[in-house]
């Protein structure tokens, strides 16, 4: 009889907790790309933490904050081509940035504007999903007619540790592997699925032992550390589109904030286990100490990149609140690629009562 | 003379067709589904493809609905064109996720720059004593929901014709073939699924009904089957001297509606007659229309005719009695004529 004990995932880490690893491996990393890597972590820091506020104000909706996982969202997005698909969560706004979605599209987003789940043409970026772990499908489906069209692309699918226990992902794990599909499983098991701990979510020892069911190789990594979610992601991608098949990543981080501006983690969660995460294994953190100790940030470089952000963040924010366009008439237009004449007829009938309502 | 250059095919042939054609035309377009490969589909509708387009292109899937239809969302938004055959439509619970949240509202919720071209084909039906979990015919399931068309034909001409409209439209298309009409051996055999199909490719359009048989006296409003038994009934309302015109909706969305308040303003009175349940369905949505704009052209109340709102049942004899057939259509068109 086999047992799970016998299966060993070693976790890749690179970068400790206090920014050290071993030197070769590290040397490995130009100081300009740990530059990049880390300007956009720190971005993505701040454009969450406002992005909380404005919630907070009544200035967008409901958000789900992603802070605490920004090693295992650009590391992972930083490793792929321009033309590689990502299919991302709401809680990948992230990775969408650093694959090239605008800043002010996110606001659209967000403020739930007609156009705001609409990607730029040039993008491989599938509109946010909000339904848990149906997105594994959809990529596993782009990843299988890239691969019918003898195409080089490779689909990344992004998830949680909670989408695992749901009958998408079993599905899209099997139906990856029997047709041997370029795609990439990334799983951000970030600890928690709203209130539920991982091990109430599953019995296994790790997420990314589920490959093995499914013929599939699977990989832990840390995801709190940059640099192994980057290397590992380039290794998988590689192996992906040079016709490898899938696989399963599982990145360990944590989610320092709450699921979304609903809930109050301080009511499931342990209040020292979320220090801990946020003060000593911060993500941000490590790859600074490395950068700083290699001289290539300072206090100042911060100082000036945080106040860069902020002002791209409320330049973005002003061109979305002022984007008057997607009316609720224009919503008739998006059902279907022409509105039928009874989706016509009700899309006059909600103008003449917008207009009423006007004066 | 003109019985001589009919070329007769039943309606799962006449699918078939259509798919090959489409195939050789446009390389994006393949098919998917539970044993739609070397058996050709357990209804026959995609008989021969396997063997001329090979399993690159004609894919038998593991039993896992959700991961078929969530796969062709993910390869229709990269170009593709899939058919997938999800067997029966009572299916649709294991996956309807992946149908109404992702094929039907992806489209929508990307601002109109992810395009989802699939036809998700699928059998509707009872009459063989199948049981109440193989015997539905959900249209009105589908219908309701906004971002997919719905089509239903009846006939083998218009099964290729709609399905080669299917596969050339840009939005998601659920298409629905009915058991009974497939002309499959195992059957009671019809003579109304098997029919004149031209050797070449054609399209009937979505979103149009026809008028299969003309009348003055009573509208009778019906799809797939209850078309055949209501062009069955109307030769007995002929013999008591009643003209009842048919209608053969062909699409349930986008809806007719013109065709059927055109005929109404001519006969005067309207049955519907559905083989979905009664209840929040087809008949009612039509009653509604006729009721909003054509009341005042109407002599006498609408009339229903469907499925009473319980499971089909197993047992034939039970099953037959929740079925609408010809002779239920008579008596509920004269009783509606002599009011």
């Amino acid at each position: 009889m086999f047992d799970q004990s016998q299966l060993q995932f070693e976790m890749i880490q690179l970068l400790d907790e206090n920014g050290n690893g071993d030197e070769k491996e590290l040397a490995s990393f130009s100081d300009e790309f740990l530059v990049t890597l880390y300007r956009w972590m720190r971005k993505a820091r701040v454009i969450d933490e406002r992005l909380l506020k404005m919630q907070r104000q009544g200035r967008i909706g409901t958000y789900a904050p992603f802070s605490g996982q920004e090693a295992a969202q650009i590391g992972s997005v930083l490793a792929l081509e321009k033309d590689d698909w990502i299919f991302p969560t709401y809680r990948e706004i992230a990775a969408c940035l650093a694959h090239g979605l605008p800043l002010a599209q996110i606001f659209r987003y967000v403020r739930g504007h007609l156009s705001g789940g609409r990607t730029p043409e040039h993008l491989n970026i599938f509109p946010i999903q909000i339904i848990i772990g149906a997105q594994t499908l959809h990529a596993t489906g782009c990843a299988w007619a890239t691969k019918l069209k003898g195409e080089t692309q490779v689909s990344v699918c992004y998830f949680g540790d909670g989408a695992t226990s749901q009958g998408d992902f079993h599905e899209a794990l099997n139906f990856a592997s029997v047709y041997q599909v370029p795609v990439i499983f990334f799983c951000q098991n970030n600890q928690y699925a709203i209130s539920v701990p991982v091990h109430r979510q599953t019995a296994s020892r790790t997420i990314a032992q589920k490959a093995v069911a499914y013929g599939m190789k699977g990989v832990l990594v840390d995801g709190n550390d940059a640099l192994a979610v980057y290397k590992t992601m380039k290794k998988a991608v590689d192996a992906a589109r040079n016709g490898e098949g899938p696989i399963l990543i599982e990145a360990l981080t944590y989610r320092l904030g709450p699921h979304t501006t609903s809930d109050d983690p301080t009511k499931y969660r342990n209040a020292e286990e979320a220090e801990q995460w946020r003060s000593k294994k911060d993500p941000l953190r490590r790859l600074r100490v490395l950068l700083e100790r290699r001289g290539i940030w300072t206090e100042e470089k911060e100082e000036a990149w945080v106040a860069q952000v902020n002002d791209e963040v409320t330049a973005a924010y002003e061109e979305a609140a002022a984007d008057e366009t997607g009316s609720i008439v224009d919503a008739f237009n998006y059902v279907y690629g022409k509105p039928s004449k009874l989706l016509q007829e009700q899309q006059e009938d909600a103008r003449r009562k917008r207009k009423q309502e006007v004066k | 003379m003109q019985k001589t250059k009919q070329r007769l095919l039943t309606g799962n042939k006449a699918i078939a067709e259509a798919i090959r054609l489409e195939m050789e035309r446009d390389p994006n377009v393949f098919v998917m589904g539970e044993d739609v490969g070397v058996y050709g589909g357990i209804f026959g509708a995609t008989e021969g493809l396997f063997q001329q387009f090979g399993p690159k292109r004609v894919i038998d899937t593991p039993i896992s609905e959700t991961a078929f239809i969530g796969a062709a969302i993910g390869a229709a938004a990269e170009g593709m064109r899939p058919i997938v055959e999800l067997m029966f439509v009572d299916f649709f619970g294991v996956c309807m996720d992946q149908i109404y949240n992702h094929m039907a509202k992806i489209p929508y919720m990307s601002g109109g720059r992810v395009k989802l071209p699939i036809v998700l084909m699928t059998a509707v039906g009872g009459g063989y004593s199948d049981a109440a979990q193989h015997s539905q015919t959900l249209y009105a399931t589908f219908a309701h929901l906004p971002g997919m068309k719905v089509v239903a034909p009846s006939t083998p001409y218009d099964l290729k014709g709609m399905m080669i409209s299917a596969i050339r439209d840009d939005n998601p298309v659920v298409f629905m073939f009915h058991k009974t009409l497939q002309g499959l051996g195992w059957m009671d055999q019809l003579d109304a699924s098997v029919g004149h199909v031209p050797e070449e490719a054609y399209i009937v359009p979505i979103g149009k009904a026809k008028v299969v048989r003309e009348g003055t006296d009573i509208t009778i409003v019906g799809i797939q089957m209850t078309t055949h038994h209501a062009l069955e009934a109307a030769k007995k309302l002929e013999q008591h001297g009643i003209q009842a015109e048919v209608i053969d909706l062909r699409s349930l969305v986008p809806l007719d509606r013109e065709t059927i308040l055109q005929s109404i303003k001519k006969t005067h009175r309207l049955l519907v007659v559905d083989e979905d349940y009664l209840s929040y369905g087809m008949t009612a949505e039509i009653a509604a229309l006729a009721a909003e704009e054509g009341l005042y052209d109407l002599d006498a109340p609408v009339r229903r005719l469907a499925v009473p709102d319980v499971p089909i049942p197993y047992s034939r004899p039970l099953e037959q009695f929740v079925l609408p057939n010809a002779d239920k259509i008579f008596h509920e068109a004269m009783k509606l004529v002599n009011e």
